[in-house]
């Protein structure tokens, strides 16, 4: 329900035991991180179709290309650092050169993680997954998005990206939301200023538009989910209209949500562009809640930044 | 089929190879000559492989994890009749099916594209699970090279295949004992390769490479082996059929010239009438 609080990785969880019935080719790996990544829930309903590999992420992934080449859907599942860090080459060379119909379910992206600090915040990911030729990318905002984003990529034929956080965060859409691959959403419209933002940023615009409004600056607000195929319309659309794009991401500034649309804006419709991200460093430990603070991809950190992009 | 008739197709897998990586300019003759007979074993002997049916769910697979010795396997494919084998030629050209490292998307009977050394023994890995999980009742055969072992990824696969039980699994070890860089001893030794499969819970037959009553006994017993997947580690000679790249490092990944081309061509036809 609206206003609730739910990580996207419970989400993930719940939504791979909901469809389980309904999907039977669907199997699920993890890499000895099932209690965290939520893939739990599945195994203890399903166990003959849980495949835990154990700490070894490359292997898991060619697992994955071999239960796919033979007509299964998998579902392979690690912290975003492992999946798409350790394992690339594995996911590009094994997975998606072949097409081989594998998900990667990748949980505890981004500084959200905390405490852990910098070694297991991966802030990459959607860069290097964007970069492989036929590889869908996405990164739910909220529960009901997360669930969506899983069954559209069970329904799905080839390689998909799900980028899935540790962190609660606030449900902002409603039951019937009507999911789809490589559409946007405009969750708040305005005249002045145009917010891209996915995952937890989303609620952060949403926050932001409400505080820019104080101050008569009418903010339109658009949840990007699928960051590859990028919804190109939809931000273009908006451009035109406001003459001013933010991009909203708990990613690097490099690679991510605000490269994809800074690609699109300046092949399309050149436009002023801010991309508010974590710029180009590592991340720390603390926990989440500080860190998202910190780094200013809060409510008030996302606000105090866009304001100050307008001051200059 | 006859010891013979094996021998006689593989010396045209042979020259299969040399045809197609002379006319690509380029490619592994090395590795390819070495795994010759397996290739030639494999796709008329062991497995339950049909070219005209390449994509039935219950045929046995093969992974080529040392996916660079890829002109053995189109050259046994096209004598199996997946292709014509004047495609052969083909290889490594701009718009060929016959990718320079396998490529599953173009070519039908290639259970898997590989290349990248390492990857290939977990996808095996992965159909073999897959078998188990639907109760089919298909094998998985996957090629590694000696060196290829090196690859911290072969051992991910090994420790799972023995965890798992994948006794639907056979992998091969081509121990022709050269890589790029020269004797596997002196550039990262992996031996002892059979002590190192047997810890991970592997069954390890020892053969040599070019016996193919050796082969037909290993193959009895893999398949004769329950809860656990077996090894064959075959002692081969790198280059093997043709005299001047027998056990020579340079011919892994240098394709002959017209000259060598015909030199090597004569030395194989001569093996025909012989």
């Amino acid at each position: 329900m609206i206003g609730d609080k739910i990580a996207t990785r419970m989400s993930y969880g719940n939504a791979l035991k909901e469809l389980a019935d309904e999907y039977p080719n669907l199997v699920v790996l993890d890499a000895d991180l099932a209690g965290a990544t939520k893939t739990g829930i599945f195994k203890s309903a399903y166990p003959d179709r849980f495949i835990d590999c154990g700490i070894a992420e490359s292997n898991m992934m060619g697992i994955a290309a071999g239960l796919a080449a033979s007509g299964m859907i998998p579902f392979a599942s690690s912290f975003a650092m492992f999946a798409a860090g350790r394992a690339y080459e594995q996911v590009r060379n094994s997975i998606a050169y072949p097409g081989l119909n594998v998900k990667i379910g990748a949980t505890h992206a981004g500084i959200s993680v905390g405490e852990d600090g910098a070694s297991h915040q991966c802030l990459e990911d959607l860069g290097l997954m964007r970069a492989i030729p036929g590889m869908t990318v996405m990164c739910p905002a909220d529960d009901v998005e997360a669930r969506a984003a899983v069954k559209a990529a069970l329904d799905f034929v080839g390689p998909v990206y799900i980028r899935f956080g540790r962190s609660e965060v606030p449900v902002i859409n409603s039951e019937d939301y009507k999911f789809e691959i490589g559409k946007g959403h405009i969750l708040r419209e305005g005249k002045d200023l145009t917010i891209v933002a996915n995952g937890i940023c989303v609620s952060a615009a949403l926050e932001a538009a409400a505080a820019l409004s104080e101050q008569g600056i009418d903010a339109e607000v658009i949840n990007i989910c699928t960051i590859k195929p990028l919804d190109e319309e939809i931000i273009i659309n908006s451009a035109r209209k406001t003459g001013k794009v933010i991009t909203a991401e708990e990613h690097s500034i490099i690679g991510g949500l605000g490269s994809a649309v800074a690609e699109c804006l300046s092949e399309n419709l050149p436009t002023p562009l801010y991309r508010i991200g974590v710029r180009d460093r590592f991340g720390e430990s603390g926990p989440a809640g500080e860190l998202i603070h910190k780094y200013q991809l809060d409510g008030e950190g996302v606000t105090a930044q866009i304001k100050a992009y307008l001051a200059k | 089929m006859e010891n013979k008739d094996l021998k006689k197709l593989a010396n045209e897998v042979r020259k299969g190879i040399i045809t197609a990586v002379h006319a690509a300019k380029s490619g592994h003759p090395g590795g390819s000559l070495s795994a010759a007979d397996m290739f030639t074993y494999l796709y008329f002997e062991e497995m339950n492989v049909d070219p005209k049916n390449p994509s039935d769910p219950h045929r046995d697979r093969f992974v080529l994890s040392k996916g660079h010795t890829v002109p053995g396997l189109y050259s046994v494919m096209a004598e199996k009749g997946y292709f014509p084998k004047e495609e052969l030629e083909t290889l490594r050209h701009t718009g060929s099916r016959l990718q320079g490292h396998p490529s599953m998307k173009y070519l039908p009977g290639l259970d898997m594209s590989t290349g990248s050394l390492g990857q290939g023994i977990s996808a095996a890995c992965g159909m073999a699970m897959a078998a188990k999980i639907n109760k089919e009742d298909y094998r998985v055969y996957t090629l590694l090279g000696d060196g290829e072992i090196e690859e911290g990824q072969v051992w991910e696969a090994a420790m799972f295949a023995g965890a798992k039980k994948l006794d639907n699994l056979v992998a091969i070890v081509d121990n022709n004992n050269l890589q790029i860089d020269g004797p596997i001893t002196e550039v990262n030794s992996p031996y002892p390769i059979d002590k190192k499969f047997e810890a991970f819970n592997f069954h390890v037959i020892n053969i040599n490479g070019d016996d193919f009553d050796q082969m037909r006994a290993a193959f009895a017993e893999a398949k004769a082996t329950k809860g656990m997947p077996t090894v064959i580690i075959m002692k081969t000679v790198k280059g093997k059929g043709v005299s001047f790249m027998e056990n020579q490092v340079g011919w892994h990944g240098t394709a002959p010239n017209d000259e060598q081309y015909k030199e090597a061509m004569a030395e194989l036809n001569g093996k025909v009438e012989e």
